[in-house]
This record gives structure tokens, sequence and C-alpha cells, in this order.
């Protein structure tokens, strides 16, 4: 049987690139859960994951796998089953033995470049340790940190938060209200952190899933306050997807001048 | 805010006061409905109220005797109540959780001071019926009540798919 390792080295080159949820591309990268809520004893959850443009279809590109990570409610890595990565969208199984909140991570840190050489504008991605790959010769280099985290919660039982506390690195989710405990009619608040302290001013943007099926993509657009709280009024059940962005000159990389941080969620809203 | 049980068992239930205790009558009507792939629906019936620090369950019908507790993993399609308590419980609870049941009129009777209903705060409530049936829809209705009743009473609520008439009948 091939191996999730494998099917998951053949996905890195790409996942840098697809990863990116701003700049030029309008694609967005999402993980949906077959549920986020489950009862019993012997639980399993099977996730999609792609980035596309509709909400939720695949029909772009599929999410690499080597990134994602599961944790359980006890805060330990949990492994992927039955990883696979297909032309539209990857699908991997998490068997959830314990009882409590899971976190399913997709989460980047790496390196964006521009640079001249020979009058050529260049690009380039990759790691700090590779930053040698960019010639001693380039001129006009712009080197930009890129912190990216893309991550969904499953709850067996009832929720807990070992898995929701901040790591204290990029752009991160503290939940006021549980992820797995939303309602609609029922507003939802969140907390974003940069770096582990607030993030006044982020932008989150909300879009329910189907776009599809209607003509408005009844995007919300929010403002996080100066405690980079944001509070959400689900207008309809059904899943949602949650993304924010910040850029600032907080590079921790060196050589790197700039930092663009970016969190990702895909959240169910459950029907009153 | 303290929970039912207690005043149960420090033995409020065999005071005087108990002989006059109050009790409920709720009628759960499950219809018969003409789909091609029927299942019994799971149908959890409970109280809640401000006077209650959490939801007083009165039965939860599911699929109890599947083995290894299989149907458990369809709990949770009856949304409010796995989130209101299903979701910290150890199902099956004894007194509470039964089998499905068929179309037909249900009856179930509970007494002031006795489990499940216990002796709830005078106050106000609202039973809540919800039903969740597989390969089919969910449906949830609500009936407002006070307690304890002052006269006999007799309030309804009408379902339209999942669940048909519910109804509640209180006696002082």
């Amino acid at each position: 049987m091939l191996s999730f390792r494998k099917i998951a080295a053949g996905a890195a080159a790409l996942s840098l690139a697809v990863a990116l949820p701003f700049g030029a591309s309008a694609h967005r990268a999402w993980m949906l859960p077959s549920s986020t809520v489950v009862s019993g004893d012997d639980v399993w959850v099977t996730v999609d994951a792609a980035i596309s443009n509709d909400l939720f279809y695949f029909e772009h590109n599929a999410m690499p796998l080597d990134r994602i990570k599961a944790y359980a409610p006890d805060g330990s890595d949990v492994a992927i089953e039955n990883g696979a990565k297909g032309r539209y969208r990857s699908t991997f199984d998490v068997h959830l033995t314990q009882k409590g909140t899971y976190k399913i991570a997709a989460d980047m840190d790496g390196l964006f470049a521009s640079y001249k050489l020979n009058g050529e504008s260049k690009r380039w991605r990759g790691s700090a340790d590779k930053l040698g790959e960019i010639p001693a010769a380039a001129t006009e280099v712009k080197i930009t940190e890129v912190q990216n985290r893309n991550e969904i919660f499953v709850t067996s039982g009832n929720p807990t938060d070992t898995v929701l506390k901040p790591g204290g690195k990029g752009l991160e989710l503290q939940p006021v209200t549980h992820p797995n405990d939303l309602v609609a009619g029922e507003a939802g608040q969140f907390r974003f952190l940069l770096d582990g302290k607030p993030a006044a001013g982020v932008k989150v943007t909300v879009i329910p899933g189907g776009i599809r099926y209607r003509n408005r993509l009844n995007q919300m657009d929010l403002t996080a306050d100066a405690d980079g709280l944001v509070s959400i009024n689900w207008p309809e059940p059904g899943m949602y997807w949650m993304q924010a962005s910040i850029e600032d000159a907080a590079a921790s990389a060196p050589r790197a001048t700039q930092r663009r941080a970016g969190y990702v969620t895909t959240l169910e809203v459950m029907a009153p | 805010m303290r929970s039912f049980f207690p005043l149960v068992l420090t033995g409020i239930a065999v005071t005087p006061a108990a002989a006059q205790a109050a009790d409920m009558q709720v009628t759960v009507n499950i219809p018969r409905l003409n789909v091609a792939e029927y299942h019994k629906p799971y149908v959890a019936i409970w109280v809640e109220g401000a006077s209650l620090a959490k939801p007083t369950n009165l039965a939860v019908w599911y699929d109890v005797n599947l083995k290894k507790n299989e149907g458990a993993k369809w709990l949770r399609d009856m949304r409010q109540w796995w989130r209101k308590t299903g979701r910290t419980l150890n199902m099956p609870v004894d007194g509470i959780s039964g089998a499905t049941r068929a179309p037909g009129q249900h009856v179930l009777r509970f007494a002031e001071g006795k489990a499940p209903l216990g002796k709830p705060p005078a106050g106000s409530y609202e039973l809540v019926v919800e039903a969740a049936r597989e390969v089919g829809g969910r449906e949830l209705l609500r009936i407002p009540f006070q307690w304890p009743p002052k006269s006999a009473q007799s309030l309804k609520a009408q379902g339209q798919s999942e669940l048909g008439a519910i109804g509640l009948t209180l006696k002082p």
C-alpha cells in the first residue's frame, strides 16, 4: 500500500504556492469535515481538502497533505489515515478515539522572495535554510515571510479547549464561542491573535458555502476591535468559510523585511 | 443552581407534601409516513427553563440495542438535545433511554418528586420534543408552561413533518 508520506512528498512542491490565501490568486483553501459534531463510541471523520473558487466545491486543485496534522483533545498528535490526493481534492480520515475537541490543521511558515537577475524579474519560494538559493548577484531582493494557518475543529461528545490554546506565533483564532457550538440566530464571538496578542483591526471575511446555487456571494466583512474580537451573526445554518489576514514588518526570518500572516477555518453553524 | 436529583434523594419525595405532588403527562404522536425507506425516529423529550441549571431529560428514544452501542452515532442528529445535554451524557442513561417507538400515540407520565422529573422550582419552563429520522428530517416543538400548575391544563403543539400533535397535560 502506498504510504501517506509518499503521497504527501509528491505534493510538497505545490504546497507553498497553493496555501497562499491572498495575493494575485483569488482561490480559497479549505478543509471540510464530514461532521463537526459527532456522537457514539467509535467515530471517524473524513476530511476533504481543496483549493477552489467556489465553497465548498472541488474544482481547482487538491490541497497537499504533507502539512496536515491532527491533534487529539489531550493535545497529542493523531495519525492522518487513508490519505489520498486526487486531481481536485485530497481526502483523509481521522479516527476519534478520545472525547472532546480535535483540531486538524494545515500550517505553513515559509518565505517568498522577488528579485531581479540580469534585468529579469524572478520569484522564489522556500524555507529560511534555503535562502542561499537566491543568487548572490540578485538585485532588488524583497523577502516576505508568510505564516499561514488553516484549521478545522471536530468535537466528539462534550467540547474541550486544549487544542484551542494559542501557540503565540502568526495569526491565530482564540474562540470565545466554541467553534463546534455555533447556532444560527446566536452570535459567535472570536478573538484573533497576532503573535499571541490581540490582532486589533484585522480584517475578517466570512462566506457561507453553497456559492454555486446563489447569485450573491453573501460575504460578511468584519474588522476586529481593539481586543481582536469579532462577533458574527450567523444568518442561517450551514458551513462557513472564515478567513483573516494581516501584513506587517514583524518578520522573524533572516533578510525578510515584511510578513504576511493568514488564518482560515471552516465553521459549521447548526439549525436552532 | 441545584439539580433535581439531590432534592429527590434528600427525602422530599416521601414527605407529606409529595402526596399532593403535581404531575405531568406528555403525549407524543409519531406520524405514519409514506416514504420509501422508513426508520422510526430518534426522539428526545426534555424540560428547560431559566430556573434550571441544565435541562431535565424526560426520555430519549434511540437504537439502544445495536451492538457496540452503534445507535449512539446518530444521537447528534437531535441537534439541540445533543448540544444542551446529550453530549455530556454517557448514553444509555437509566430511566431516560429507551428504544425507538413506532408511529402512533405514546403517553408518558411524570410525577413531581420522582425521577426523571424531580422537583422543579417554581418558574417558567418549556417542554421540548425533538425528533430526527434516519434518511428523513428533523423537527423540534416547544410547549411553554408554568410550574407548579395552579389548575389542570392541557397544552398542545402541532408538528408538521417528523412529529404529529404533542400534548402536555398538567395537574396540580
